[in-house]
């Protein structure tokens, strides 16, 4: 796993954090931690705790135990809201309003000049729709106009709940731009999402929630190499040597001119070099690494089998 | 400064959602519908000429109970419940805006809607009935206090209508407490109160607690107020029959509207700060 962030550097600090709603432990000892300019994502099945979690961050619930540092502040309080921006799952804004009217708003609520955050309409690309009544918007529009007002007065913490929920696949690209921007202007993000292989590659770091516990936390390659799940390789044969390429190295032999071998990662290297040393038969390689959904299922299956990695 | 723009803010768009909901056009249109009725209908024809705002205001006073907390409570009991309802609320109480900011924006931009209902429903009725019968100055000035203080009992409905939101959690049932509160507050007080002196036949209950209980009730300290300054100059009957023999000052009653104001609104304050979204 990857060392946490120095406490200096932390905008959000989760310690121990437990929630409950009567019998139901919503939340169990989870430690989260963030620094500035830092992406995280937060994956777990619908259920899981993500909302619960957001949902305290910003003080709407109290915990049961442990604490919440947002910005040295406690939750809900105003030095923490000043930091905060929120953007919920199925982003809802008064129907009679329009685009530009919503966005003033906020900016109005968050002390920020409407003139400065009318801007971020287009950098939503709702430009053209500023004057449209959000009624009339699509849900993808809304979720649109719901990064925006995120994003007025370039908060310390974006929380994006499910934010690319509703979002055809080039929005959701743009999205990530969008959001690649703030974080490299210093803003940490906390974001959260089933859709497990879309946040793969966009996140530095990546906190699996399963029944109310943080299962898993760190980068891809540390989560992948603590859960030791194969590196697959693919030999394409030249014709006919399929089968000497699968006496020679084993493995699995698929479609006449494959073979799948698969080996862990620290093995992966000599392994290749072997091949590439011998390469007699090989006409192609490819290398499949484990991807988010094989290690996310590794980690939320260990934890309802109650073998917590 | 900061509160004051936040103030600002939340009530401007509530002012302009209710303005696109046609709330604005609607409370207007029936309170000046309601003030040209009882303006016309009430006054007996050409023989009473002098005192006919007078006459107006004394019966727009004794109806208004009924129709003011009712367009309070219809513009306010989703103001919440509603927000919460649809999920807009969350977002609001994100931002730094403090929750008494929230609360005092609510109620303002809710107090200027039903004041532009009350005042153009009265300034229409008002110039009508003068151009009819002629301008009668007592008249004029029983309209503009019957508009000052009508606005004062609009806001503790309005306020109690947000304190019902904020109660409540969903919209329906925020509609149907509201609808309670005005059974109770508006018709069945004034029902038991009746029952309570038919029964006492002139007694402990009838000569001492009855004046109290009166104007303990926003709508009936509204009504008791306008009528006992009005009390020689138009007719009077029923329960207020008593504004003329009150064994206190008539100020009172403004004072009662005043303190349910600030009781209301301190419940409201302590209710939205442990307000969850």
């Amino acid at each position: 796993m990857t060392a946490n962030p120095s406490p200096q550097r932390a905008i959000l600090s989760v310690e121990n954090l437990s929630i409950t709603f009567g019998d139901l432990k919503a939340l169990r000892n989870v430690s989260l931690t963030i620094a500035r300019g830092e992406k995280v994502a937060l994956l777990g099945h619908n259920g899981a705790g993500k909302s619960t979690l957001f949902k305290s961050i910003l003080g709407f619930i109290t915990p049961a135990g442990g604490s919440i540092s947002v910005a040295g502040g406690a939750p809900g309080s105003t030095q923490a809201r000043l930091a905060v921006s929120y953007l919920p799952e199925a982003v809802a804004f008064p129907r009679m309003l329009t685009g530009a009217e919503v966005i003033t708003y906020f900016a109005r609520l968050k002390s920020v000049d409407p003139i400065e955050a009318l801007p971020l309409l287009e950098r939503v690309g709702l430009d053209a729709a500023r004057n449209r009544r959000v009624g009339d918007y699509s849900k993808g529009m809304r979720q649109r106009l719901g990064l925006a007002q995120a994003l007025i007065g370039s908060p310390d913490l974006l929380l994006l709940d499910e934010p690319t929920s509703g979002l055809d696949p080039v929005s959701r690209r743009e999205f990530y731009e969008i959001i690649d921007r703030a974080a490299a202007s210093g803003t940490a993000i906390l974001f959260s999402s089933h859709a497990l292989s879309e946040v793969e590659g966009h996140m530095d770091r990546i906190a699996i929630l399963s029944r109310g516990r943080l299962v898993a936390e760190g980068d891809l390659k540390a989560l992948a190499e603590a859960a030791s799940l194969p590196v697959s390789i693919r030999l394409i044969a030249h014709e006919g040597e399929a089968d000497a390429l699968h006496a020679r190295y084993g493995g699995q032999r698929v479609n006449g001119r494959s073979v799948v071998l698969s080996c862990e990662a620290r093995d992966k290297l000599a392994l290749l070099g072997r091949i590439a040393a011998d390469q007699a038969g090989v006409d192609d390689i490819d290398i499949t690494l484990p991807g988010l959904d094989d290690i996310y299922r590794f980690y939320s299956m260990a934890s309802e089998t109650g073998d917590t990695p | 400064m900061t509160i004051i723009a936040n103030i600002a803010a939340v009530a401007g768009t509530e002012f302009r959602i209710s303005l696109r909901n046609w709330w604005v056009v609607l409370a207007t249109a029936i309170f000046t519908l309601f003030a040209l009725a009882l303006t016309f209908s009430g006054t007996g024809g050409a023989e009473t000429k002098a005192g006919q705002l007078s006459l107006a205001a004394a019966n727009i006073a004794t109806l208004s109970v009924y129709l003011i907390p009712l367009i309070a409570l219809l513009i306010s009991y989703d103001s919440f419940a509603g927000e919460v309802e649809r999920g807009t609320l969350a977002l609001v109480l994100a931002t730094p805006v403090s929750r008494a900011a929230l609360l005092a924006g609510k109620l303002l931009g809710l107090i200027v809607i039903l004041a532009i209902a009350m005042v153009s429903g009265l300034v229409i009725s008002s110039l009508a009935a003068g151009l009819a019968y002629g301008f009668d100055p007592d008249g004029l000035v029983a309209i503009a206090r019957l508009a000052v203080t009508g606005l004062l009992l609009g806001s503790v409905f309005i306020a109690i209508g947000m304190l019902v939101s904020m109660a409540s959690p969903r919209t329906g049932a925020a509609a149907a407490l509201a609808v309670g509160v005005w059974l109770l507050a508006v018709v069945l007080y004034d029902l038991a109160l009746l029952a309570g002196i038919l029964s006492d036949s002139g007694g402990f209950f009838t000569r001492t607690l009855f004046p109290y209980l009166v104007i303990a009730n926003p709508g009936d300290a509204f009504r008791i107020f306008n009528l006992a300054l009005l009390s020689d100059k138009a007719p009077v009957s029923g329960l207020d029959g008593i504004a003329s023999t009150l064994p206190f000052d008539t100020s009172y009653a403004i004072a009662a509207l005043v303190f349910w104001l600030a009781a209301i609104l301190a419940a409201s304050y302590a209710r939205i700060r442990r307000l969850a979204p």
